[in-house]
């Protein structure tokens, strides 16, 4: 039970994010439950990866004999993963910046030029 | 030591090059920066014909990136691929040479069409970043690979969308482009980590041989499906794709055709080459048949309303998405059954893989004419136009070109793929192919229209002093044109060398599988 704990806080990250994206009305709102959606993705991966006890996953350091490992790859997947993220957040935030010099407003209701 | 092993590694690197390399190029002048631009999408298309015609004559291809060798798949003995993979099937290649042409042509349009704006330097390496992150996705054999490359073009084509910042629109355009984009990416992410989390392995070969059909991968799939028909403009997640398309410099919407099927293929390599036939439902397939019904008939319903010549062309392309979302629906229900795929399955392939190819064809072409026509006169609107045809002559010759393809007119090549469409359809239920006539009737309904605004009627004053296009964008059309034409004289030709390959290889799980794990015992030869 207590070893589900870590996804069951992702799920909730990733539907509050969610939530967030659907019902929020200002930009800047919208673009942190966009970041919130990919921290609960990066988290999910990690403790996919993790394991009870385990060492850091460098075979020479692994210190005190110990085999146990956590798993690398989502580690490499995650580290890719938040490089990714860093440059659509500043994206998209340069986007909200530029919106709102050429509608004036943040609110998503005001910018609604493109419908139809 | 044969050069051309290296053709996949090559694809993505000469585009990436071209990348990095473009802002120096400014450095000599507009001329050196326009010729490099050219140089680089030469280039691409001539390594893309390569690639298609090695994959076509030797089989499956497989690329080992950072291995003792490039075709050492499975080193010292591992039963799974560890290393970065990149393999191109007959498929793959075929996504490969379309999009180079695609790209091609939107650069040879850009050149003369963006002559009057400044930064274009970003331009060209934005635009080449978007083209590795096409090839990329169409010859990634790893998923997370494929969503790496899936954030690399969506990014450079936020930034392209965007690139005409002085117009609100625009930036609202890439806003919501990017949240849908940006979204889709992570689900992907997640559904790559529920396969992980399974399998162990994230090489798309290694997954297809060892999947079994469970709660996890049913996630999975659900997770990539709606992320992919997101990207590809599917019904109900369409509404980024008119505003993108048609607030993006015509070029680039050229490209970004290319690129939307790039996401398509995706979403066809997961269905058919992962899930294939272990896939113990028809639900999958029979969602995604209703979502190209539904993405056929909005779509085009929504076009025939539209005013804004960019905006009215966007929608029709949801409503072509619809037109291989069925075809590729239908061939999914017939996988696995073999009399199915005789009768009717193989066919219903065969049309979705040439309505691919004739779509990126006259879409293309149908963008880049709508930008001719705003570069001559400033307007989008159908309402200001008239007339035009006496002073832009070629433009409309090129038009009536692609305008008759897309509307499925015979002797031009949407019609045969349609019409594929329409018998393989038939055959699972009428209603099918009888949305699927309605749709191409509206279709030709909206492209009179368009024709019929813009080029016909009484000369207007305000239109004195139009001149025809520069040649540079006549040439960029003239590319696609003489692409449409060679499919529709060649139509046995096209189908025999070109889309049966393709089609057969989305069926044919075995050897791309295969192919991975069978360089092991073959390769190695340092």
């Amino acid at each position: 039970m207590i070893g589900n704990f870590p996804y069951l806080v992702v799920g909730i990250l990733f539907v509050m994010g969610f939530v967030g994206i659907i019902f929020e009305k200002n930009l800047v709102k919208i673009a942190i439950a966009v970041s919130i959606v990919e921290a609960a993705t990066n988290l999910f991966i990690i403790t996919l990866g993790y394991r009870n006890g385990g060492s850091i996953p460098v075979w020479t350091m692994a210190g005190g004999g110990s085999s146990r490992m956590v798993l690398p790859t989502p580690q490499a997947l995650t580290l890719t993963a938040i490089v990714i993220g860093l440059a659509t957040t500043a994206l998209m935030l340069s986007f909200v910046m530029i919106i709102y010099r050429h509608y004036g407003s943040l609110d998503v209701r005001d910018v609604r030029r493109l419908r139809g | 030591m044969n050069w051309q092993d290296h053709l996949p590694a090559l694809l993505l690197a000469v585009p990436l090059f071209g990348a990095f390399l473009a802002p120096l190029t400014n450095i000599g002048g507009k001329g050196l920066r326009n010729a490099w631009f050219l140089l680089v999408s030469a280039a691409i298309t001539v390594l893309a014909f390569l690639l298609w015609v090695r994959v076509g004559s030797s089989g499956p291809l497989v690329y080992v990136m950072g291995g003792q060798a490039w075709n050492l798949a499975l080193p010292s003995g591992m039963s799974i691929p560890v290393r970065i993979l990149m393999e191109v099937d007959a498929f793959s290649a075929f996504m490969v040479l379309l999009s180079s042409v695609a790209a091609l042509a939107g650069a040879v349009f850009s050149v003369a069409y963006m002559e009057r704006f400044s930064g274009m330097e970003k331009f060209v390496a934005l635009y080449f970043l978007m083209v590795t992150g096409m090839f990329g996705m169409q010859v990634t054999g790893d998923f997370f690979n494929f969503f790496v490359f899936l954030e690399i073009s969506s990014v450079a084509s936020f930034g392209l969308v965007a690139f005409w910042r002085d117009r609100g629109e625009a930036l609202e355009a890439a806003f919501k482009y990017m949240l849908v984009s940006t979204l889709g990416a992570l689900m992907v992410l997640v559904a790559v980590a529920f396969l992980y989390s399974r399998y162990n392995v994230v090489n798309m070969a290694a997954l297809g041989k060892v999947i079994e059909w469970g709660m996890v991968e049913k996630t999975a799939l659900v997770l990539f499906m709606t992320a992919l028909a997101m990207k590809c403009g599917s019904v109900p997640m369409h509404m980024w794709m008119p505003d993108a398309y048609a607030e993006a410099p015509a070029g680039v919407t050229c490209a970004l055709v290319a690129v939307s099927q790039a996401s398509l293929y995706g979403l066809f390599r997961v269905c058919f080459t992962i899930y294939g036939s272990f896939m113990g439902s028809p639900v999958i397939p029979w969602v995604i048949i209703v979502l190209g019904v539904l993405s056929m008939f909005i779509g085009v319903s929504m076009a025939v309303i539209q005013k804004e010549i960019g905006r009215l062309i966007a929608y029709h392309s949801v409503s072509q998405v619809g037109y291989m979302l069925l075809g590729f629906g239908v061939g999914l229900l017939a996988m696995g059954d073999a009399k199915a795929v005789a009768d009717y399955g193989f066919t219903a392939l065969k049309g979705g893989v040439f309505h691919i190819v004739n779509y990126t064809m006259y879409k293309g072409l149908l963008f880049l004419a709508a930008g001719a026509l705003y570069y001559a006169t400033g307007c989008r609107n159908l309402n200001d136009m008239g007339g035009l045809g006496r002073k832009l002559p070629k433009t409309m010759a090129l038009f009536m070109i692609a305008a008759a393809a897309i509307a499925g007119l015979p002797p031009f090549n949407g019609f045969v793929s349609k019409l594929l469409i329409y018998e393989s359809t038939f055959a699972v239920h009428p209603i099918l192919s009888v949305f699927a006539m309605v749709t191409s009737v509206l279709t030709l309904a909206s492209f009179v229209k368009i024709f019929q605004s813009a080029f016909l009627g009484p000369q207007l004053k305000k239109f004195a002093d139009v001149k025809e296009v520069p040649g540079f964008m006549l040439g960029g059309m003239t590319i696609l044109a003489v692409a449409i034409l060679f499919l529709s004289l060649f139509p046995t030709w096209s189908l025999n060398h070109l889309v049966e390959p393709a089609a057969k290889a989305l069926l044919d799980q075995a050897s791309y599988i295969g192919a991975v794990f069978a360089s092991a015992a073959t390769g190695g030869g340092l």
